[in-house]
């Protein structure tokens, strides 16, 4: 649905966005990832329409990206913010409407809106009356309230406690399965690790991997794994794995081991058994972070 | 272009419902016209009851000269300055004119008595006092009356502006003030709506809805609805002072009028044998004013300081607007807002001055063609008379100034409102102006 070919961003000495290309597919949610400064927030204005790129195009459905597409965009900035003396349903109002909502229609949403996440009495109040949290909430109502095609959510969860996280998260699933494709953008990769089909690292404002979650972690699978075992036992490398480093968790010992070539879980299983009590043996799938901190080291 | 429509909605609704805009509406006019008719009332009321003024005149210049008016009647005395003065106490009502013998060297004259005489009553006998003089003078140097007469009637010439509509009378005194109000109206307007529209845009960055805004209307697109709506809370601001004022000073007019037209009447009745007299007696100077504001253009005021306030708020307001966006709070405006408020106090000070007693001067014609003066110039000069195409290429002139300045505000501002933390320079300005879309 959305297609990003070779952007380019330059600011006064700084190169924001240095040929980034990829791909967001209808009804997925896409994982737009990166420490500070990678170009994620740039990439997002863009495609946004607040500023324009240097070089490189950008396809919407196909179309290329004009003003058209700007109401089938919803977009949650990472710096949230308000009119402070406005009242809360009369914003809501005026942002819908600035979104291309009729008035008796956005109106309508709105009380549905409120009822579903419990505000209905926040109506007369103003932004400046409400806790942080409770405009967090009316921040995201007033992002989906268009039921837009594509929501943009810059670091969404930050500034939420871990009820109304849940609750936000929950909404945003609801949101996805109904249709809407959604681009999570945030630093804190494991938060949304879960919750992406697919995912783009940004870092220095290079794109440096890009896949789906589940393959990007099958690449970067390397034959670990932890396996518990009594205490006292003492291990060492073998024929069949490399011990790379041994923690001592009260009444058991837990091995961190790599395979060695041609050799698989089996294998040591039946080496480590007739020594020692085998409590458990699982997998180390590598998180995002991790990958992502590895991809850093290994460019550099 | 819809969208704009919504912003100008917002931005105008949310100040016109404040409270503070509907107690500044009132407040003013109410103020204005209350001043305005306590000091008519008070002028007017000290005047009513007719004052005796028992003259002694040592000198011998004024001796049967002084004609009575609407509220003085002079009554001539052979008494002792001493005895008069004595007498005068107990007569609570009366005046005692005195004129020592030395007037003619020392030019003083006393007024005695219990109460103090009000400021019209001293102005009448001070004009009525000169004009013997002067009359005295003339012919002792031999010059007749007739001829006095006639140089009487080329002095007041001066004081008569040709129109289409023939003669008319003016005032200097109320061109002065009616092109200085004007002046200062639209002076304290670009000040004050220009300096809402830069805090709405600051307002709109720290609190960080400007990028959700953004992301639905283009900044051009914004910027102008915010200037469009804070001009439109002017225009309704002015419209309703206009129509207050109006209304409240018809009313309070309408009571004084009657009063001073019989006075008026009466004054000229009593002097018809003295024509030299007559403009002098035929009321005081605030009736005199208050006549000749009756023939100023008003329409032509009314609807050019219309499109001055609207062309100079456009032109400033869009300065302001990008100074707004070049900053985080502010404090930090100062550094920018000296370039722009530097012309307005400049031609301020320079109407007062210059413009004022020089309308048709060069000086004062291009700085009511240059569109970053002309606002406040031009309304200085209108109610002296100036040229239809003047006016013309002035608001012409106006357009294009305000055109130009939205076009380079736009292009700062698009950038401004997305940069924080940033201690902005003019050479930043600059590269700012010249960075693409």
């Amino acid at each position: 649905m959305l297609s990003i070919r070779n952007i380019v961003k330059e600011y006064a000495k700084h190169r924001a966005l240095d040929h980034v290309s990829m791909e967001v597919e209808q009804g997925k949610i896409f994982g737009l990832l990166g420490p500070n400064g990678a170009g994620k927030t740039s990439l997002i204005r863009i495609i946004n329409q607040i500023t324009g790129p240097d070089e490189g195009e950008i396809f919407f459905n196909g179309e290329k990206l004009n003003q058209s597409h700007i109401n089938k965009i919803g977009y949650l900035p990472e710096e949230r913010g308000l009119y402070k003396k406005m009242e809360i349903g009369e914003q809501m109002l005026y942002l819908a409407r600035l979104k291309g909502l009729s008035r008796a229609e956005a109106t309508k949403r709105i009380k549905f809106w409120f009822e579903k996440m419990e505000m209905q009495s926040w109506w007369n109040k103003k932004v400046e009356d409400l806790s942080k949290g409770m405009q967090q909430k009316v921040q995201f109502v007033a992002t989906v309230l268009h039921e837009p095609e594509l929501i943009i959510l810059d670091e969404p969860f930050s500034g939420f406690d871990p009820v109304n996280a849940e609750i936000i998260k929950n909404e945003i699933l609801e949101l996805n399965q109904k249709g809407s494709t959604i681009i999570f953008s945030t630093h804190r990769m494991e938060s949304v690790e879960q919750l992406c089909d697919h995912i783009a690292l940004l870092n220095k404002s290079h794109k440096i991997l890009d896949g789906s979650v589940k393959s990007i972690k099958n690449a970067y699978r390397n034959n670990t794994y932890h396996i518990g075992v009594s205490a006292n036992f003492k291990a060492s490398s073998s024929a069949t794995f490399e011990l790379i480093n041994t923690i001592s968790i009260e009444e058991s010992e837990k091995l961190t081991i790599k395979l060695k070539e041609g050799f698989t879980t089996n294998d040591v299983l039946q080496e480590l058994i007739p020594q020692t009590g085998v409590s458990y043996l699982e997998e180390v799938i590598p998180t995002i972070n991790e990958i992502f901190i590895e991809k850093v080291k290994h460019l550099n | 272009m819809n969208k704009v429509f919504l912003i100008i909605q917002r931005e105008y609704l949310s100040r016109v419902k404040k409270k503070s805009f509907l107690i500044l509406t009132f407040l003013v006019p109410s103020l204005f016209i209350g001043m305005m008719t306590l000091v008519v009332y008070l002028t007017a009321n000290k005047d009513s009851d007719v004052k005796d003024f028992k003259v002694i005149d040592q000198s011998g210049i004024f001796k049967n000269q002084f004609n009575n008016t609407s509220n003085i009647n002079f009554s001539y005395l052979n008494e002792d300055y001493e005895q008069a003065k004595k007498a005068i106490r107990k007569e609570k009502e009366d005046f005692l004119l005195y004129i020592p013998s030395d007037y003619a060297q020392t030019g003083k004259v006393e007024v005695i008595s219990e109460k103090k005489p009000s400021i019209s009553i001293v102005d009448d006998i001070e004009t009525q006092m000169e004009s013997i003089l002067r009359n005295k003078k003339l012919i002792a140097a031999g010059i007749d009356t007739s001829v006095l007469n006639s140089s009487n009637a080329k002095v007041s010439i001066n004081a008569k502006q040709l129109t289409d509509e023939g003669e008319k009378d003016a005032s200097l005194g109320a061109t002065y003030v009616v092109g200085f109000l004007a002046a200062f109206m639209i002076y304290l307007a670009l000040f004050i709506y220009g300096a809402q529209v830069m805090r709405g845009v600051i307002e709109e960055k720290t609190s960080r809805i400007i990028e959700v805004i953004v992301s639905s209307v283009k900044p051009f697109q914004l910027m102008l609805g915010k200037i469009l709506g804070i001009g439109a809370v002017g225009l309704t601001q002015f419209l309703l002072w206009i129509i207050l004022s109006t209304g409240l000073s018809t009313l309070a007019s309408s009571y004084i009028n009657t009063d001073d037209k019989a006075k008026t009447e009466q004054g000229i009745k009593k002097d018809a044998n003295h024509p030299d007299m007559k403009e002098i007696n035929s009321g005081n100077k605030v009736q005199q004013f208050l006549k000749a504001a009756d023939t100023i253009n008003f329409p032509l005021i009314i609807g050019t300081f219309f499109f001055y306030f609207l062309g100079g708020y456009l032109l400033y307001s869009a300065l302001f607007a990008a100074v707004g966006s070049a900053v985080d709070n502010e404090t930090e405006t100062q550094q920018f807002m000296l370039p722009i408020t530097l012309p307005l106090i400049f031609t301020f000070i320079i109407g007062m001055n210059v413009i004022v007693n020089n309308p048709d001067s060069t000086l004062s014609f291009w700085m009511s063609m240059i569109p970053f003066t002309s606002p406040i110039a031009m309304m200085i000069r209108i109610p002296f008379g100036v040229p239809a195409w003047e006016i013309a290429l002035s608001m012409a002139l106006l357009v294009v100034g305000f055109v130009f300045t939205t076009w380079v505000a736009s292009r700062i501002y698009r950038v401004g409102i997305l940069m924080y933390g940033k201690k902005v320079t003019y050479k930043e300005l600059a590269k700012w102006f010249s960075y693409k879309e």
